[in-house]
């Protein structure tokens, strides 16, 4: 008896923890979004503090407030990442699961341009979509939301092609359903949880790829909050020994990719709890 | 014929085409971009006339539709040409090789210490899986792989270099040296840190799955038997777990090229060393054309070569693929 | 002439821990109250359908059953206790497993140094090999590149670089032709000859009518008959076993009659005699423990055995 209780426990709590990082990560992008620009602006009364209790994270060179502009930074980030990952996401349902029910030259076509993506490496890839969409934020939206989907489609892909040589599929196709009906009917809803999987765990990828190339001054602009920037102004600053400017916003961004992992595993436990990590 | 050169003859022909779909996307990229290489070329307050600037794109082919100048490009390219860089006013390939000489050094030391460090926290987590030193391990994984390693290089520059002094702000050599004083101690001092930085990158995941791979080894019918014949804990992962764990770890960092270019584009720009990265970073954000395609097809037959060692060494050391005929 | 025990096995079960559907611990015991005895010189067959667990008794006498197994009874090897201590001494070196198929062999190592292992010598290995006609070049090869006549040769070649006494020789004929399990077996036979115990653990009831000197009857993780090999060739007049008997008439040879009903599931065991719910001759008296008796020179678990 104990023994099931602690199960339905384990359960209960599987899900307390994916609400309460869902609600800290909205509440992270809602703080964001009701930030005005005066409270992340310049101050030059109050420049280059260290952290206190009214500038938690300190002020930099210009007197602007590390606290609000780290929030309303990864506000930002998260919306990019969303917004890229569910497109990339996407992609990779729909690519994978073609792939995998057609065969054929479809399925080479989109291995071939699976491996295509890949030979480039990722953030070099950010950079010419950046520079294609003649950089600015909209490049960083195009790329992020154009590279996350390969690894996605492999994983798809192969879960349909296990779901294809099931029983039931075969008997499917022997009672002579379309392969378009076969994948609606019977491959979409088995996909659907490595698919909500997938996509959270493309978020800590996006938000990390998102820094790193704002991080080298594609994308956003200067006065912009975002970590990548953030961190790219502490550089040019860091010979003035203001710890606080790299730190916090760092640890902040670590802190947010690791709650969306985390989130991803919580959910892949309670969905699929045959394939989580112990 | 041999099973092991058919193998390698597949790969490097599916390679090939790869290379060739690559080189047309990237191509595709940067000349579709609304970003005019002939402004960036002259500068945005120079007053050159619109004729003067019509007559160097006439003059760089822009005007030829995209097929022609791809050829044109690819032509130029199996000579050896790949244009002058905007930037650097320097030919392309003279600065591919000077910035890759400085770029291999940091990526050679960076690869080999994450290779290093993750196959051996691996090691010590697989063989001790599901107990607290293992857990601890992991969790250091985890939080590794969701950490972006120029932040952790920057906290770096702002500890060692900047607080403590006992490392250079960046560069590759001493500032103001003239090149025939800098020493190889002078190199190694400059080379420390972005190093260390870029090799964070690689450890999480070979140690992750070394990790994986070597309790996989440990549940398997010959370490059983070897149990059975009497081998202690400690010789099984001697005789057998380095044995059988070695080529997967070897393949995937021989894979993971791709990441460490990306990752030194990222550690250059923190550390201010003249690389390849750094190249990149400045092409793109300079407009210079030529030179952005040159290290992007650069970078693309680097993650390549890797990935044809990965196969290439997957074949020498797997007996199975190696003795071809077998059975 | 009496010969002397090597291994004597009382009442032995092997239990796991395991999560029945996830929500509960549950024991699931494997093997149960099983008795054997290998003496010098002698090849003592365990005969019994697959997945009955005996696999796991030549784990459980070599000491290597995995962290959640739990062992009960006595083992004596050479008439001294055999803990998990002396286990971990004997094993390799007096007590030798030879196992199913190279599939137990690490893929990556040559044939050769696999042979020595641990306790073994280069020139012991030459010898064993040259006993058992593999050349020289089979010392290079990997795993994989050994036929099936090699690879049974090889897998006896890694007990034979010890010394061992006792045998235990795993399902070793599964996949071969009639010819080369021929083979297999007058190598066990010589080394048997040459005064060790072999335990042969198979689910071929030919083979070990055939070969074994003595067979034990194993069902659902117990020992239910273990009797001389001639009275299993003579037929079911001179068995003892009920279970023993419905296993001779089910031989092709014999008329290929099928026993009723299946071997109970490790997890799901009936409390008395374990073959009493396909049993004709079942009554009251099998729902309780049933004692080991010895009629006619065998031994026999069961209330009805004349």
């Amino acid at each position: 008896m104990r023994r099931i209780r602690r199960k339905k426990n384990q359960r209960k709590r599987t899900i307390y923890l994916i609400l309460l990082i869902g609600i800290l990560l909205l509440l992270l992008v809602i703080a964001g979004r009701f930030l005005s620009p005066e409270q992340y602006g310049p101050d030059y009364n109050e420049k280059k503090l260290t952290p206190s209790i009214q500038h938690l994270f300190g002020t930099d060179y210009l007197g602007r407030d590390m606290f609000a502009r780290t929030i309303k930074g990864l506000s930002n980030s998260i919306l990019i990442g969303t917004l890229a990952a569910g497109f990339s996401a996407c992609v990779a349902l729909v690519l994978g699961i073609l792939s995998a029910t057609i065969g054929g030259l479809v399925d080479k076509i989109i291995s071939y341009l699976v491996d295509l993506c890949m030979g480039i490496p990722h953030l070099v890839l950010l950079m010419l979509i950046s520079f294609m969409m003649g950089r600015g934020l909209r490049g960083v939206i195009v790329g992020i939301a154009l590279t996350h989907w390969p690894n996605l489609t492999r994983v798809i892909r192969g879960e349909v092609l296990q779901i294809k040589n099931m029983q039931y599929v075969k008997v499917a196709e022997k009672l002579g359903k379309s392969k378009i009906q076969i994948a609606f009917q019977h491959i979409l809803p088995h996909v659907i949880p490595q698919f909500i999987i997938g996509l959270i765990l493309l978020f800590p990828h996006a938000i990390l790829h998102e820094a790193g190339v704002t991080f080298l001054g594609f994308g956003l602009s200067v006065d912009t909050p975002a970590i990548g920037i953030i961190l790219s102004e502490a550089l040019k600053h860091i010979a003035t020994g203001m710890w606080w400017l790299v730190f916090f916003p760092g640890m902040m961004l670590v802190m947010v990719v690791m709650m969306f992992d985390q989130l991803g595993e919580h959910v892949r436990r309670l969905l699929d709890p045959s394939s989580a990590r112990e | 014929m041999n099973k092991y050169v058919k193998y390698i003859v597949t790969t490097l022909l599916r390679m090939v085409l790869l290379l060739i779909g690559v080189s047309i996307v990237c191509f595709m990229l940067i000349t579709s971009s609304p970003i005019d290489p002939v402004e960036a070329y002259v500068g945005s307050e120079s007053n050159i006339s619109q004729e003067q600037k019509d007559v160097i794109a006439e003059y760089w082919g822009l005007n030829n539709p995209p097929v022609q100048r791809y050829v044109t490009w690819v032509k130029n390219l199996l000579h050896g040409d790949m244009g002058i860089s905007i930037a650097y006013q320097k030919p392309v390939t003279q600065i591919l090789a000077q910035r890759f000489q400085t770029s291999a050094v940091l990526m050679i030391t960076a690869w080999i210490l994450s290779g290093i460090i993750g196959f051996l926290i691996g090691i010590v987590a697989g063989s001790h899986a599901g107990s607290v030193l293992d857990r601890v391990l992991k969790t250091f994984c985890f939080i590794l792989s969701s950490t972006p390693a120029f932040w952790i290089g920057l906290l770096l520059l702002a500890v060692c270099s900047v607080q403590l002094g006992w490392f250079p702000v960046g560069f590759a050599v001493p500032v103001g040296k003239a090149a025939s004083e800098v020493t190889v101690l002078d190199r190694i001092h400059h080379l420390i840190l972005p190093a260390l930085t870029l090799s964070i990158t690689g450890i999480s995941n070979i140690a992750l799955h070394t990790r994986q791979k070597l309790i996989d080894v440990l549940h398997s019918d010959y370490v059983l038997f070897a149990k059975a014949r009497g081998e202690s804990a400690f010789q099984i992962i001697k005789r057998h777990g380095l044995r059988n764990i070695a080529i997967p770890a070897l393949t995937l960092q021989f894979a993971s090229f791709s990441e460490l270019f990306g990752g030194s584009v990222l550690a250059e720009q923190v550390f201010s060393y003249p690389g390849l990265g750094n190249a990149a970073t400045t092409a793109g954000l300079k407009g210079d054309v030529p030179l952005l395609l040159g290290v992007a097809l650069f970078s693309v037959l680097f993650v390549f070569a890797g990935n044809f060692m990965a196969n290439l060494l997957y074949g020498v050391l797997n007996p199975q693929i190696r003795k071809g005929e077998g059975q | 002439m009496e010969r002397k025990e090597i291994l004597e096995v009382k009442n032995l079960s092997v239990s796991f821990q395991m999560y029945d559907k996830g929500l509960r611990q549950k024991e699931l015991q494997v093997i149960r109250d099983l008795n054997i005895t290998v003496h010098e010189g002698e090849i003592l067959a365990i005969a019994g359908a697959s997945g009955s667990g005996k696999s796991l008794l030549a784990n459980a006498i070599l000491g290597i059953l995995p962290l959640h197994a739990s062992v009960k009874g006595t083992m004596k090897y050479r008439g001294e206790s055999l803990t998990l201590e002396r286990q971990r001494k004997l094993r390799g070196k007096e007590i030798a497993l030879v196992p199913q198929s190279v599939g137990y062999l690490d893929p990556l190592m040559k044939v050769g140094k696999q042979v020595v292992g641990v306790n073994g010598s280069k020139d012991r290995q030459r010898e064993v090999f040259a006993r058992y006609g593999l050349g020289k070049e089979v010392e290079q090869m990997y795993p994989f590149q050994l036929s099936g006549g090699m690879a049974r040769r090889v897998l006896i070649a890694t007990a034979m670089i010890s010394n061992a006494k006792l045998l235990i020789a795993d399902e070793p004929t599964p996949g071969l032709s009639t010819e080369m399990a021929k083979e297999t077996m007058g190598h066990f036979r010589d080394l048997a000859k040459e005064g060790r115990g072999v335990i042969l653990i198979t689910h071929d009831i030919d083979l070990a009518f055939a070969y074994a000197d003595r067979v034990a009857v194993f069902y659902a993780g117990t020992t239910v008959e273990t009797a001389p090999a001639s009275d299993f060739r003579k037929g079911p007049s001179a068995l003892r076993h009920p279970y023993s008997k419905a296993l001779w008439e089910a031989l092709p040879q014999n008329g290929c009659k099928p026993i009723p009903g299946t071997q109970p599931y490790a997890g799901n065991l009936p409390s008395g005699c374990l073959f009493a719910p396909r049993c004709p001759y079942r009554t009251e008296a099998c729902e309780t423990t049933i004692p080991v008796r010895q009629i006619r020179g065998g031994e026999v678990c069961c209330n009805h055995a004349t």
